[in-house]
């Protein structure tokens, strides 16, 4: 029971007039330090909320999180998120909104020039020196995300959470974003927890896989370990049995044994993105969705 | 070679001189020119008809000061108006002088003496009054943004503060300054008791007045703004930890601050509109007293000079309100919104 961020038995009820309404229940999970997880799950399933609870931003009902041996009880920036649409400061600069982050965490320990060499190091990492006095308007969708990852590496986090980092923006980006984070990832070998509604980026970039089952009391209904060497390349990839393997597994799971729940009312619609559609066409198509 | 011309002129309003450089040196003079022809003849065209219109209805109307004044008659009541002025500096500059003259001379004759100086008594000219309006509307806005901003601020982050103080806000809100004024009279007379007080009390109750009308904009529009703030944009500041006033001066204030213009713009053009009745109750020296003197006066030439001061009033409101439009475009960051 020594991991590095423990989820004992979450539960969450949000109140309704109905009476409370359980989103979580008993959800446990153990991650190990350096760890990459995925969260999949149909919408309203409450990845979510396991996310806000992690961050502090929620409060359990019953149990709770404890990471690094201490319990979380707020939110923090030794647990850096990572919001689905930037959340940038619109009217800072790139520069200023990673230096906002870096001035409060560390006001104590760095001088003004160390400071200075961090955030241009951390922005450099996501590949963002050439537009540091870009304010977010005049940045692309995903160049804003990559400044809201620098934020967040900005902190020296213990865990980094990402709520569908990608998931505003168009396939051709979103690739090249993967990359990029996988790059990252290599160098500094972060604990990440990164939900997502993408079969493949999930599978290219976990180390496990966390499927959740639908809600309401949705809970964890199978832990996916995918032991694909690394670094991973996404065209090699598609060549190799086991990949396919993995991709399967998450996809039966979401699409036999958990239904979205919305898919009878909403005719053939799928929710869940189950290809890259940038790479279709060199991809074997194992299911076709027809719920 | 336009952009250069552009730059020289960029002291102008870029609209009025951009259709002239452009003719002058584009590629599309047929488009230019009709473009000129929008921008300026378009609303020249409906000036004139209007000013016809005028002068035609104007002379059917008898009233017991004479005709009702045309535009000719009004143009050289507002020419009277500025010559007024410059005799009276004049008549100022010339009594200075005879003092300093005498002064001067019972110096030469007896170095002990004791010299009085006395400040000049003239009657208050059209642009001292202009001046005393604009001097007073500033005095109550102010006052009342800085009230109304950090009472908004405040109420957008407490909701539990904004359902206490909404039905306050709302019940005041509409209520005219005419209604104020008595109460703000009574009040300023039994409180601002000085031997030598460095404000009439005309000004600080018509000051006063405009405050209690300008607050309820800013007021509104603040609170709206700061409770609208993207939540996610809170959220940052939760996972940052920051204290509360880094919160509202890094996060709040920036974020609400094109909401807030919103509202000082209103505010100062409704305060702007309740001065002008303030001074005219209040007897502050103002445009609003120099229509009511003008029109307890009686002249053959009364009429002509209230329009005079009519046109004065929507000239200055237009104005300040042009002076919060640049400011707000300079302020706001957010570039992409029309701002008009």
């Amino acid at each position: 029971m020594n991991s590095y961020l423990e989820l004992s038995h979450v539960t969450i009820d949000f109140p309704t007039p109905n009476g409370p309404f359980r989103a979580l229940d008993k959800v446990k999970l153990s991650i190990d330090k350096g760890e990459f997880i995925s969260l999949i799950g149909h919408s309203g399933c409450g990845k979510s909320t396991v996310l806000n609870i992690i961050a502090g931003l929620h409060q359990a009902t019953e149990g709770g999180v404890i990471l690094n041996g201490k319990e979380v009880s707020e939110p923090g920036p030794d647990r850096a998120v990572v919001f689905q649409n930037h959340s940038l400061l619109p009217w800072l600069t790139a520069y200023q909104n990673v230096e906002l982050a870096v001035k409060t965490v560390f006001k104590k320990n760095k001088s003004k020039q160390e400071m200075r060499e961090w955030i241009e190091h951390n922005l450099e990492l996501v590949h963002m020196s050439h537009a540091m006095d870009k304010r977010p308007d005049e940045l692309s969708g995903g160049m804003k995300q990559r400044v809201g990852i620098a934020r967040a590496l900005s902190m020296e986090p213990k865990v980094m959470l990402m709520d569908e980092p990608f998931g505003a923006l168009d396939a051709l980006t979103r690739a090249h974003m993967q990359d990029s984070l996988m790059e990252i990832q290599s160098e500094l070998n972060n604990t990440v927890i990164m939900i997502t509604h993408d079969v493949d980026e999930a599978v290219l970039l976990s180390d496990r896989i966390v499927m959740m089952t639908n809600g309401p009391s949705a809970t964890i209904g199978e832990i996916l370990k995918v032991e694909l060497e690394r670094p991973r390349d996404r065209l090699l990839l598609a060549e190799v049995p086991e990949y396919n393997h993995y991709r399967a597994e998450v996809v039966r799971f979401l699409h036999e044994r958990y239904k979205n729940p919305e898919s009878e009312t909403e005719g053939d619609k799928p929710s869940i993105d189950i290809g890259n559609p940038s790479r279709k066409e060199d991809t074997p198509i194992l299911y076709a969705v027809n719920d | 070679m336009t952009t250069q011309i552009l730059k020289g002129f960029s002291g102008l309003p870029n609209k009025l001189t951009e259709p002239f450089v452009k003719i002058l040196t584009g590629p599309n003079k047929a488009e230019h020119i009709s473009q000129m022809l929008k921008t300026i003849f378009i609303p020249l065209i409906a000036l004139s008809i209007f000013l016809l219109l005028w002068s035609a209805g104007a002379s059917q109307i008898k009233t017991s000061l004479g005709d009702v004044p045309g535009p000719t008659q009004v143009w050289a009541q507002s020419v009277q108006l500025i010559n007024e002025h410059k005799e009276e500096r004049e008549k100022e500059v010339a009594f200075y002088e005879r003092q300093d003259k005498r002064n001067a001379a019972k110096l030469e004759k007896n170095p002990e003496a004791k010299i009085k100086t006395r400040p000049y008594t003239g009657k208050a000219t059209y642009l001292d009054q202009i001046w005393t309006s604009i001097f007073t509307v500033a005095t109550g806005f102010i006052i009342a943004s800085l009230i109304a901003i950090p009472v908004g601020i405040i109420c957008g982050l407490s909701p539990l503060l904004y359902t206490a103080l909404n039905p306050l806000i709302q019940i005041f809100k509409p209520v005219s300054p005419l209604a104020w004024l008595p109460i703000v009279t009574m009040i300023v007379s039994a409180v601002y008791i000085s031997d030598d007080p460095m404000f009439d009390k005309s000004y600080l109750n018509s000051a006063i007045t405009v405050t209690l009308c300008c607050l309820w904009p800013t007021i509104i529009n603040t609170t709206v703004g700061v409770n609208s703030i993207d939540k996610d944009l809170i959220n940052v500041s939760k996972v940052l930890r920051l204290s509360w006033f880094t919160k509202v001066f890094k996060i709040v204030i920036p974020s609400s601050i094109p909401m807030m213009f919103a509202g000082l713009r209103v505010s100062l053009g409704i305060g702007w509109m309740v001065l002008i009745a303030a001074e005219m109750l209040a007897q502050n020296p103002g445009l609003g007293k120099f229509v009511w003197d003008e029109f307890q006066n009686g002249s053959s030439n009364s009429l002509a000079r209230i329009m005079v001061a009519v046109f004065t009033i929507g000239l200055i409101g237009f104005l300040l309100d042009r002076l919060m439009l640049m400011l707000q475009k300079a302020i706001s960051w957010d570039k992409s919104a029309v701002i008009r």
